[in-house]
């Protein structure tokens, strides 16, 4: 039993929803702060991934990393090749999952009380401290759906990612790219058995969620 | 120690021009709201950048647009406590005073000021309760003692009584005005409630529409409001356009009456105010015929309305408030002014 793409899936998730979690909550916070054109623009821009078929996000992304193109080129001279490697698959599915961590969050930080924040400061606390001790703790129900979502997407990416990294065994295969070979190779019971395990990490990850935000509901009526 | 305001700002259409000087004690800044109250004492805190202008502090320059100085909240040493008192839900009473002490470094002189803090407003046993499980005077207490123990040298009160219940107001007032007497530096406290800032503060000065109107002593400007929109944050029902006469009388033109005055009265005046309890059938002077119109009671009082014999049709009925128990048998056919009530107001 090779059990190669539940490994390389949950490590691209892994890793790519770690990449999501800051630059999500980075572009929410300070795309608040943005004049009201240009957050405009870049709003469109930043969820535009997740409108797009993921095929559209993958061909922009051979677009820019290809081998042949100038930043591909680039990062080829330092032995980085984002093209039909494992971790190009970390930046297909961050790019796919990124904006369900920036809406939430941003829909987080946008229901903020700012006088906490304000009075954080004229307490004369840094605004570092008041982000992580006091934002961050407030929007965390927000933040943890975002994570969750992001995870969950990133898990669950088949278009950018075959587009990008395609289905090489035991170097670039995850569980839902398996899981279109084997069935298009008429091996359904391998398909079916890969489908299972797809289920099963959903379904954790769901009643993981669940359970947090239980307990957090008793946290705060208590 | 004093605090020098002069500041301008423009929000869209509305524009915000303060000039204020503001001594030891408690300085009222009376408004109705959307004024620009809130938006001058976030101008104070560093919260808000004012376009220009200059804010001086016990002769620390905390903004000034001419020599491009602008200190971050963290560094004007500026207490502000909020209208919902923005208390960190996540942190208990003792966490939330403890970041007014992120300053001092000595953990052991930080544990006596919080001790001491504790003691002093009253909420020993309380230390490891949240916010949501205070009531509303203990998460006022718990938001001054937050500020208090951070060594402010100037204190910002925003509507500091507009969340809690009626009955709590009273002795939560005394209790603050007790507590201000003690706090040694200047109070700005925000308010639209004309009797919060008579109970509260030395100083009053009124604003509306973004302008700065006047600033005085508080008893001073319930005795002579001065303009229009003074004399109607401080509570006068009654004001109506009016022209000098001559020196100690008023002409009223939409009531068809002529007022004497104590005051003299000088050019420019354009209305007068009486106050609606002002009015008694007993005074024997600015005497004239009136004409019951309606009437509604409150729990210890009646409030009635009456037209001039005299008056026009399209001015609107006269405010007469009076106690229950000196309700005349019968509605008066003359009430009268002393005319030491007769608030005269310029432009």
């Amino acid at each position: 039993m090779d059990w190669y793409p539940l490994f390389n899936s949950l490590r691209i998730a892994a890793i790519s929803c770690v990449l999501v979690f800051f630059t999500g909550i980075f572009f929410a916070y300070y795309a608040a702060k943005l004049p009201r054109t240009v957050k405009g623009i870049l709003d469109v821009i930043l969820t535009l991934p997740m409108v797009l078929p993921p095929t559209v996000c993958g061909y922009f992304l051979l677009l820019i990393f290809g081998v042949k193109r100038p930043l591909g080129m680039f990062l080829l001279r330092f032995g980085v090749k984002l093209v039909m490697t494992w971790y190009g698959g970390v930046l297909a599915a961050a790019v796919v999952a990124f904006p369900l961590m920036y809406r939430t969050a941003r829909g987080a930080f946008e229901s903020f009380d700012r006088n906490l924040a304000y009075a954080g400061q004229t307490l004369g606390l840094s605004n570092a401290w008041i982000f992580w001790r006091v934002r961050m703790p407030a929007c965390r129900q927000g933040i943890l759906a975002g994570t969750v979502l992001a995870f969950a997407r990133a898990l669950g990416e088949y278009g950018a990612t075959s587009m990008l990294i395609g289905y090489t065994p035991g170097r670039t295969a995850t569980i839902s790219t398996t899981v279109y070979q084997l069935w298009r190779t008429n091996d359904e019971k391998g398909a079916f058995f890969w489908v299972m395990v797809n289920l099963a990490i959903s379904t954790v990850v769901l009643l993981t969620v669940n359970m947090l935000e239980a307990r957090q509901k008793k946290a705060v009526k208590a | 120690m004093s605090l020098h305001v002069d500041i301008r700002k423009r929000l869209g259409s509305f524009r915000l021009d303060v000039n204020l000087t503001a001594d030891n004690g408690v300085t009222g800044l009376l408004g109705a709201s959307g004024c620009g109250k809130s938006m001058t004492l976030k101008c104070i805190a560093g919260i808000e950048k004012p376009d220009e202008g200059r804010i001086e502090l016990d002769g620390t320059v905390l903004f000034d647009s001419a020599a491009h100085i602008n200190l971050p909240p963290q560094k004007r040493r500026v207490g502000y406590l909020f209208q919902n008192y923005a208390l960190f839900p996540n942190m208990t009473v003792r966490q939330n005073i403890l970041c007014g002490l992120n300053r001092e470094k000595d953990r052991a002189a930080k544990e006596t000021r919080l001790r001491e803090m504790l003691r002093l407003m009253q909420l020993e046993g309380l230390e490891n309760h949240r916010p949501a499980q205070l009531s509303g005077g203990q998460q006022q207490r718990t938001a001054l003692a937050r500020i208090l123990v951070s060594d402010p040298r100037l204190l910002l009160l925003d509507e500091p009584f507009s969340a809690l219940d009626g009955h709590l107001r009273d002795s939560l007032k005394i209790e603050l005005r007790d507590l201000l007497t003690r706090f040694g530096h200047e109070v700005l406290m925000v308010t639209h409630d004309r009797s919060e800032a008579y109970n509260m503060s030395r100083m009053i000065a009124v604003m509306d529409r973004g302008r700065l109107l006047c600033v005085k002593p508080t008893k001073e400007l319930f005795a002579d409001p001065g303009s229009v929109q003074a004399a109607i944050l401080t509570g006068c029902k009654n004001t109506i356009p009016a022209r000098r006469a001559d020196a100690r009388r008023v002409e009223i033109p939409d009531w068809g009456v002529t007022f004497e005055t104590k005051q003299e009265v000088r050019e420019g005046l354009c209305a007068v105010g009486i106050r609606a309890h002002y009015f008694s059938p007993d005074a024997r002077q600015n005497r004239f015929p009136v004409r019951f119109v309606e009437e509604m009671e409150e729990p210890f009082e009646f409030i009635l309305r009456f037209r001039y014999a005299g008056q026009k049709e399209d001015s609107p009925p006269i405010w007469w408030r009076l106690p229950k128990d000196k309700r005349p048998q019968s509605f008066p056919a003359e009430l009268g002014v002393a005319p030491a009530n007769v608030l005269l107001l310029y432009e």
